[in-house]
Parts: structure tokens; sequence; C-alpha cells
């Protein structure tokens, strides 16, 4: 339809009239149903959160003849050359540690980069937050969406894996799936706590850095866990390990190891305490966050 | 009805990345100045102190004052960015900032890519994309510049392409700040008639400027700010005949006989003659 003055009324036509007002932070109550409207608002704008994400994967790879696939061959070089070397230096049977040595990394470079990416998702859209009123929910999915598609190439890599090694794969494998969902919602809620914690504190992105490397070495990504069965002292840094119970629920189907009620419950507590605080600190940090960057 | 009423609105802006101690005592050593503690006695800038006032469906609202008078962080908090340290902000309509031209953009990625993530951001779907795209492509005249990544435009370019993207998609409030200004005067002419057809439509415009001119012919109503409060509001000459010294209140009186301002909403004329 083309109104009197020649304008294309369709386009306005499409979205809805919004009525919006701010006012001074008056407590909790107000900042909670702020929080909630960015949420919901956000994840109306899905299509968006997408489009950005996929947009930072090509971008990164833009004129390379491999393009995103180049993710794909470093990472099978990686766990190939590691593989090798691990499995003489522990001693171990390559034909099953390459396997293990390969879904872990995989598994653990996709839970550590939403860690890492988190603390980065509100800096690093500082032109869109101070430009335009946007949900902060949108750079939250956004950078859950490219950690998310950079993981999926790299399932190529199991798949290699698993045909290379005849490992023997069930239906067992697709009780992977729900923990992954988890570890979404995991890293959506990290990217906010971080986030906001990284906007208002700049050494924090180095600190959670550090923390990181510690955590790979502390969780059991390169080595099993059984080993140290029988040591109640170095028991201790697994059983304080949230890392090792989100890890553990998405690798246990993969590689056929056993799913125990204990592990998925202490897992599903720390995804629900890293929630609850995540929306607390989003809540209370929300109207500054523009003001931080 | 579109309306945005500001309401006793102020913006601090917290000190942060600095030696508080240090500045804590030279800030309370600054008995004037626009330095002030907050709640929870930390040092803030107060950018913007008690702002109120009410537009309505047609109101043209010409922000100026020197530099760092708060006319940025206005529009930032008339857009919804800074939630206000006091005060309420009401907002009926939808609402387009061009507070920079490059804002929203992402620079590695071409023209046509940006203006699909803008409709997406509007909510749009395929076919309203395509429709947007095409409008434009048309209106911003950058030729194939379109599928370039936009770090290959001229600022200029940008500037087509920010303020085509921004009114195409036809928002009810427009805030501006003044960088619409690197646009040639061809733009400036196009834009300018883009702007009136908006008005048309009954919405409204806040334009930040150190342009004179461009604001008398542009905007029905001027604000005044310095240091973060409004020192006058009124029709844009009387408050320019305040504002500026006399023999550039003169001048712009001149250009004002060139180029006429635009046209009030119904006035019968105009929309004849541009029909």
């Amino acid at each position: 339809m083309v109104d009197l003055t020649g304008t294309d009324r369709a386009i306005r036509a499409t979205h809805r009239q919004p009525l919006f007002s701010t006012s001074a932070d008056r407590g909790w109550a107000q900042r909670f149903r702020l929080a909630t409207q960015d949420v919901i608002d956000g994840f109306v704008l899905w299509r968006l959160c997408w489009a950005l994400g996929v947009a930072d994967v090509r971008l990164r790879y833009r004129g390379s003849v491999l393009g995103p696939f180049w993710l794909t061959l470093s990472t099978a070089v990686m766990i190939g050359a590691m593989g090798f070397l691990y499995a003489d230096l522990f001693h171990t049977n390559i034909h099953t540690y390459l396997p293990y040595l390969g879904v872990s990394l995989i598994l653990w470079n996709f839970l550590g980069s939403m860690v890492l990416d988190a603390g980065s998702c509100f800096t690093g859209a500082d032109g869109l937050i101070k430009g335009t009123r946007m949900p902060f929910t949108v750079h939250a999915l956004r950078s859950v969406v490219r950690d998310g598609i950079v993981f999926g190439h790299n399932i190529i890599v199991i798949f290699l894996l698993f045909i290379f090694f005849s490992v023997h794969v069930s239906f067992y494998c697709l009780l992977a799936i729900p923990g992954l969902l988890l570890w979404l919602i995991d890293g959506f809620a990290l990217a906010f706590m971080f986030g906001a914690f990284c906007a208002r504190y700049r050494d924090v992105p180095q600190i959670i850095g550090s923390l990181m490397q510690i955590a790979f070495f502390v969780t059991p990504v390169m080595w099993n866990a059984s080993v140290l069965a029988g040591h109640p002292r170095a028991e201790l840094i697994i059983r304080l390990n949230p890392f090792y119970y989100l890890l553990e629920i998405v690798r246990g189907p993969l590689i056929g190891d056993p799913l125990t009620f204990n592990m998925v419950a202490k897992a599903v507590i720390v995804s629900l305490v890293l929630v609850l605080v995540s929306a607390l600190a989003f809540a209370r940090t929300r109207g500054r966050l523009a003001y931080w960057m | 009805m579109t309306h945005l009423s500001s309401f006793n609105i102020s913006v601090d802006f917290p000190l942060y990345h600095s030696d508080n101690r240090s500045l804590k005592k030279s800030v309370l050593g600054a008995a004037a100045g626009r330095f002030g503690i907050d709640r929870n006695q930390r040092p803030v800038v107060q950018a913007l102190r008690d702002i109120s006032f009410t537009l309505r469906s047609g109101d043209r609202l010409g922000l100026i004052g020197p530099n760092g008078s708060g006319k940025t962080t206005l529009l930032r908090a008339l857009s919804g960015i800074y939630q206000p340290a006091s005060g309420t902000l009401s907002i009926e309509g939808k609402l387009t900032s061009l507070l920079d031209s490059t804002q929203g953009m992402n620079m590695e990625l071409t023209g046509r890519e940006n203006i699909r993530l803008r409709g997406l951001f509007l909510g749009m779907r395929k076919p309203d994309i395509a429709r947007l795209e095409s409008d434009v492509e048309s209106f911003a005249e950058i030729g194939e510049f379109i599928d370039l990544p936009v770090r290959n435009y001229s600022s200029g370019m940008i500037v087509r392409l920010a303020f085509a993207m921004a009114t195409a998609a036809q928002p009810e409030i427009l805030l501006m700040d003044e960088w619409i200004m690197a646009g040639d005067t061809a733009f400036l002419e196009k834009a300018k008639r883009r702007v009136e057809t908006m008005v048309r439509h009954a919405d409204i415009l806040v334009l930040a400027s150190h342009s004179s001119a461009i604001i008398a012919q542009w905007c029905n109503r001027v604000i005044w700010l310095e240091h973060g409060k409004i020192l006058a509001d009124g029709r844009p000459l009387d408050v320019f005949s305040e504002y500026l010294p006399p023999e550039q209140f003169k001048e712009l009186i001149g250009s004002v006989r060139m180029a006429p301002p635009i046209a009030e909403v119904g006035s019968a004329e105009r929309l004849q003659a541009s029909d």
C-alpha cells in the first residue's frame, strides 16, 4: 500500500507500535521486570542473534579457501598430534585413547570458548550498545550462537574419529543432546554474568583466561578420572570441580561411559546455581551496562 | 498518538577508571562545575540535570549548545540507552536513533548485509527485508558500493547508507546527531525532503547540531543546553536571537529566507506542490 506522499506504508505496518518508558532505578522489582522484558525481547529477535553469530564466524574466515572448515582441520591436526604423543607418554593404547582425547578436547574447547567469549559479549558490542537501544540478550545469544557454530564444525572430527577407530556407536550417544542443551543454557547465563562483570572490571577477562588454563589441567580432559581412584585427596579436585560434572554428562554418552543419576543431578545443580546468580547479576547491572562501555 | 516526554531526567556518568581518592578531593574542591557525588559517594560527572519537555506529533526539536553541553547524552537518554539517574522517560512510537554514522553497522560486512541485519533488528521477515533493501539502495545512491564491505566507503557514503537505513524503516520518532552534516549538499536536500515526508506523517524529530542554518530550516522548536541544563526552550529564531552573536543571527535570518523551513504539518500548498 502506497500512501499519498508515495511512501510505502507496508514497511511500517510490519511491526508493532512500541510503548517504552524508563525511569531511575527503583529497586529489585523494577530491575527484574526490566531484565525479564530484555530476555523476552531478545528471544523475539532470535533471527538477528543467529545472523550476527553466523556473520561473526563467516567474517573470521572471509576470503580463505576452506572457510570455517579450517576449524575442523586445525582441530583434527591438533588431536592427531597430541593423541600420538600422549598415548606414547602415558603408555596407553592409541585406539582407545585417541577417541577419548578427541571427544574430550572438542567438548572442552566448546565449553571453554563459551566461558571466555562470555566476558567480551558486551564490551565487544559497545558500538551497538551505545548506538541504539537493543536488548542485551541479543549480545549474549550472539556469543552462544557463535561458539555453537564453531562447535558444530568440530563435531565432524568426532565422527571421523569414531569411523577411523571403529568406535561402537549406539542410540545411547543421543543422550549427549540434552547435556548439550544444558550447556547452551549455561553459556547464555555465563554471558550475562561474565559479560557484565568484565564490562565493569576490565581485568577480569585476563583473570578468567588464566583460571580456564588451570581448569583445563585439573579437569579430566586429557586424563581419565579413574586414575584418581583411591586417592581421596586428589579426588577432591574433581569432586569440587563444576566443569567435571558438566563435561561428564555430555562426554559419557558419546564414549559409552554410563551416566549416573548422581552425575546428572550435580550438573543440573551447577547449572541452576549459575542461572540464578546470572539472573541476579543481570537484573542488577542491566541499567548500568551502557555506562560501562 | 506518538509522543515523547522527558520528566526531570538527570544523567550522571560515574568516573570509574580513574584515581578515586585524588579525584574526590578535586571534585569536592570544585564548588561549581559539573562534578558531583552520587548516592554511593562515588564521583560523577553530571551530564544532564532535570531535563523536562514533551514532544508531540509534528514537533521537530533542535538541540543546540556548546561542546559538552549534553546534546549527545540527551539523545542517548531519549533513545533509552542510558537509564537515567533520576526522572522518567516515556515514549510512544517507533524510535530510531542515528547517533553516529557507523552505529550498528559492522564495518567488515557489506552494505547489503548491514541492511539485512537492520531489517532483522526491526523484526522484519524476508519480503519486508527485500523491500527495505531496495528502498535503502535507491535512496542512498551509492551504486555498486552496496555490495562492498562498509570499511571501503567514504565517510559521505557511510552517512548516506546510515541515514537511508534509519529512515527507510519509517520511524515515528527520529533522533539524529550532527554527523548527518557530513553529507554533500545534494544529499542534505534529499535528506531534508525525506524528513519532511516523515514529519507529514505527524512524527517527531530531534536533531542535535552546531549548524544553526540547518536547525532553523529543519526544526520548529529549539532547546538550548548548557552544562547539562536547559537554558532556553522556544521557537527557533527566538532562541537563536539569544544564542547567536548579533551578526551571526543576521546571517541566519538571511539564509532562512534563501531556503525556507520545512512546512508545517497540514500546509496544503506544499502538499500539492510535492505531489
